[in-house]
């Protein structure tokens, strides 16, 4: 099953998010901000990565943008979390390869559904 | 799949509980003239996250109202709007109706809607007070669900033509036209014919890009919008054109408003309308349900927030016991004599590592003061403003840390000294600068570790205690009597005593009808005391000293007959062989003996524990232990002194029941029980 890479400073949805994508049979990492999560990232291979958009220490925005630039990660699906406010957000997240959003709040029947898309 | 969300409040609460911390400090700190972008940004990422769980796990009244606190920070974060005073001051105004919205939602109470609707006319006013008006009036509202209503009315089935060539970047964002094009065929049925004229020669192919384009044929009932939700993430990453190219329905109109919705839709299609309307029957009642889990969750836990380093330090301690114990068990296998230091060794090394163990775990309820400390900056911003006094606080040693019930119970008697100081002791500017002090009073708030206790000191620089007015007071209301005589500590004792206060009247600020006896009361009630320095027209400090912890203390444990107690070490004075010259009897008021100047009362433990196998009955023949409780002090008679240790206080009201002279019990090495005495009750209970 493929592995999926949880990025939010929020312990509430981190665990939600990783609560439902487990309870569907991913294997998921959780990661509590931009660098935490490039970290992870360099040391194991996933197959997706869902993060939030407005971290502290590397935004979800940045983290997006400095992944797609590992040879890992050029062509993997990576879902931003954003609030319905942040039509902006989308656009530069779109610009720095994101491959497409979730729209908070969402509910995890939705976050299952777009991860199934993405993944297959 | 269902899961059940009320599992993730509890962290929920705690993560917003600390965001509003971190925002109001954030506030609290922020310097008008100079306005630091990334302070700004610190408080708007932690409005953000509270908006998106709120609305995430369902307390939309949260999310309303943190949306428009998070326009305004947003606006002030990119520079749009000015920050000033008055604004920064409806948000710390909101920031206190956050906590108030969340802890009554936590408690399962009633949010007060008529106050938060204050609160967010408040916001509203100060947004609109700005330039942008309409930021506040496109709430995300639910237009998406009128839209989809729209289409459903939409019936039969049409011939969708789709024109797809996305750039060649498309793949660089991790999106993949097969994927759109499976989603696609699971709306209908799909005909996909591919373009390859835009494939570059085999050279100059570069196998990242994306060359190909596509025609796509889709028969399907479903409407627009859901083939357009396919190609959303791409939108920007291709050139899409959706045509329909073939109708066979009697309504043809692309797109409705809303007015037409609602007079179309009892005619037709009332069973797509019908679903819809039953779902939202559903919703609510499940509701309650979820309520009912969240209540049992909320009530029970009451968790800590631990510093991963000290879990580490944890885990790394039971691993050394564990390579212990493993050894241990080895030597005992197939034991003889020759492994005796070994044993011992073991057994050493086992009671090292159990002591470490046990400081580790004591540390986890270790917090740094900063917990109580931090909601000083905002009590002392708002109440100087109320005063029309000019003061600064300044914190030392935030980072002491103190067992967690000591940091829950110290809150009230500090917001009370500090709030004192405020109030009384501080002088207004003018009077400051005729006293020729600086206009500003420094208030300090200091904790710092001294031996086995942890000292908070509350420190102002301003008039003073003055003792005269003290004690003409203390004369006036009776609580002393006009000749006594009584030194400066004992002077400054007397605001302690119960119906003494200083104050002309009672401000809102302080003197709310607890005093000083009841932070007095307080802080004893946690085995710590209190003393006052106070120099006139210089200013005072109030010192707390208290116990590091509640759960384990050092003890002395005492025998009297087969019985066994423990009296907190620090409560004993010294232990004497008394003679039978320093007894004094007085006829209905028990014994006392002498001790150097002082009488001091004896308690002759085995008659007040009856306790029948006592060895000692005369006071000669035992020992006498002096102690002291509360400044009261007095002889304990007992047979014998065994040892000091450490005990692991164990409640006995919890257990059993409150019981006068004993604090608690603890279980001794031997598995058996030793009451802990408790010195001030015992004292009180002598003098009955």
């Amino acid at each position: 099953m493929a592995s999926i890479l949880a990025v939010d400073d929020s312990a509430s949805m981190r665990q939600m998010v990783s609560f439902t994508l487990k309870g569907a049979g991913y294997t998921v990492v959780e990661a509590v901000d931009g660098v935490d999560a490039l970290n992870k990232a360099k040391t194991q291979k996933f197959d997706c990565v869902v993060t939030d958009v407005n971290m502290p220490n590397k935004d979800g925005i940045t983290l997006i943008r400095d992944l797609r630039g590992l040879p890992n990660y050029k062509f993997i699906p990576m879902l931003m979390l954003t609030t319905e406010s942040g039509m902006d957000k989308k656009q530069a997240g779109k610009a720095a390869g994101a491959t497409g959003w979730i729209v908070k709040p969402f509910n995890p029947d939705q976050l299952l559904k777009t991860i199934k898309k993405v993944l297959g | 799949m269902s899961i059940d969300m009320a599992q993730f409040h509890q962290v929920f609460f705690e993560e917003s509980f600390e965001g509003l911390d971190i925002m109001e400090t954030g506030l609290l700190n922020l310097d008008m003239g100079d306005v630091d972008a990334e302070d700004i940004n610190t408080i708007f990422r932690a409005a953000h996250s509270i908006k998106g769980g709120s609305g995430t796990f369902g307390f939309t009244a949260v999310s309303d109202f943190t949306h428009v606190m998070e326009t305004l920070l947003d606006e002030m974060r990119d520079g749009r709007r000015q920050v000033t005073q008055p604004a920064v001051d409806v948000l710390l105004g909101s920031v206190d109706c956050l906590k108030e919205m969340l802890t009554a939602i936590q408690g399962e109470q009633e949010v007060d809607v008529a106050r938060v609707a204050e609160y967010k006319k408040a916001l509203e006013v100060e947004l609109n007070g700005g330039e942008s008006e309409q930021a506040v009036t496109d709430e995300p509202s639910e237009p998406s669900t009128i839209e989809s209503n729209t289409d459903n009315v939409t019936n039969g089935k049409n011939i969708w033509r789709i024109a797809f060539s996305p750039h060649t970047n498309l793949l660089k964002t991790g999106n993949d036209p097969v994927r759109m094009f499976r989603e696609l065929g699971l709306l209908g049925e799909l005909t996909t014919t591919v373009d390859f004229q835009g494939v570059p020669d085999f050279y100059d192919l570069d196998p990242e890009e994306c060359h190909l384009s596509w025609e796509l044929e889709l028969i399907s009932d479903v409407p627009e919008s859901d083939i357009n939700d396919i190609f959303d993430w791409v939108e920007d990453e291709c050139d899409l054109a959706i045509q329909r190219i073939n109708t066979n329905v009697e309504t043809d109109t692309p797109a409705f408003t809303e007015e037409q919705v609602k007079e179309e839709t009892p005619l037709s299609s009332p069973k797509e309308v019908k679903t819809e309307s039953s779902k939202k029957d559903i919703a609510p009642a499940e509701k309650p349900i979820k309520k009912v889990a969240a209540k049992s969750a909320a009530k029970t836990s009451s968790s800590i927030r631990v510093d991963t380093a000290k879990i580490d330090t944890l885990i790394n301690m039971v691993g050394e016991l564990v390579i212990t114990q493993s050894m241990l068990s080895l030597v005992g296998e197939q034991f003889e004599m020759n492994k005796l230091d070994q044993l011992k060794n073991g057994l050493s090394q086992l009671d090292r590592h159990t002591r470490e163990l046990q400081e580790s775990v004591m540390n986890i309820r270790m917090l740094p003061i900063s917990f109580v400390f931090s909601r000083f900056p905002r009590l002392v911003h708002d109440l100087s403003s109320k005063l029309d006094k000019k003061i600064e606080l300044v914190m030392v040693g935030e980072h002491t840390e103190v067992d967690k019930t000591v940091v829950e119970l110290l809150s009230d008697p500090l917001v009370h000294l500090v709030r004192n100081s405020l109030d009384h002791g501080i002088e207004m500017p003018a009077d400051r600068v005729a006293a020729g002090k600086p206009e500003t009073g420094t208030i300090t708030l200091e904790a710092y570790h001294r031996g086995g206790n942890i000292v908070i000191e509350v420190k102002d620089d301003g008039k003073g205690l003055n003792k005269d007015v003290l004690r003409t007071k203390a004369i006036e209301k009776g609580l002393i009597d006009e000749d006594a005589n009584l030194s400066d500590k004992q002077t400054y004792e007397l605001i302690f005593m119960a119906g003494f206060s200083t104050a002309e009247k009672l401000t809102d600020v302080s003197g709310r009808g607890v005093g000083m006896d009841v932070v007095r009361r307080n802080i004893q009630s946690l085995g710590g005391n209190i003393e006052i320095i106070s120099e006139l027209g210089k200013g005072s400090t109030i010192a707390i000293h208290l116990p590091l912890t509640l759960a384990i203390m050092d003890g002395q444990s005492i025998a009297v007959g087969d019985e066994r107690f423990i009296i907190p070490l620090g409560s004993i004075i010294e232990s004497i062989n008394i003679k039978e010259s320093m007894i004094n009897r007085v006829a209905g008021r028990g014994e006392t003996f002498r001790l150097r100047d002082e009488y001091l009362p004896i308690i002759r433990m085995h008659e007040i524990f009856d306790v029948k196998t006592a060895q000692a009955t005369k006071l000669t023949e035992g020992l006498v232990v002096v102690v002291d409780g509360q400044g009261m002090r007095c002889g304990l008679f007992i047979d014998d002194l065994l040892g000091q240790q450490q005990v692991v206080i164990k409640s006995l009201e919890a257990n059993y029941r409150k019981v006068e002279g004993v604090s608690g019990a603890t279980i001794l090495g031997d598995g058996s029980v030793a009451l802990i005495l408790d010195i001030p009750g015992l004292v009180r209970l002598s003098n009955q």
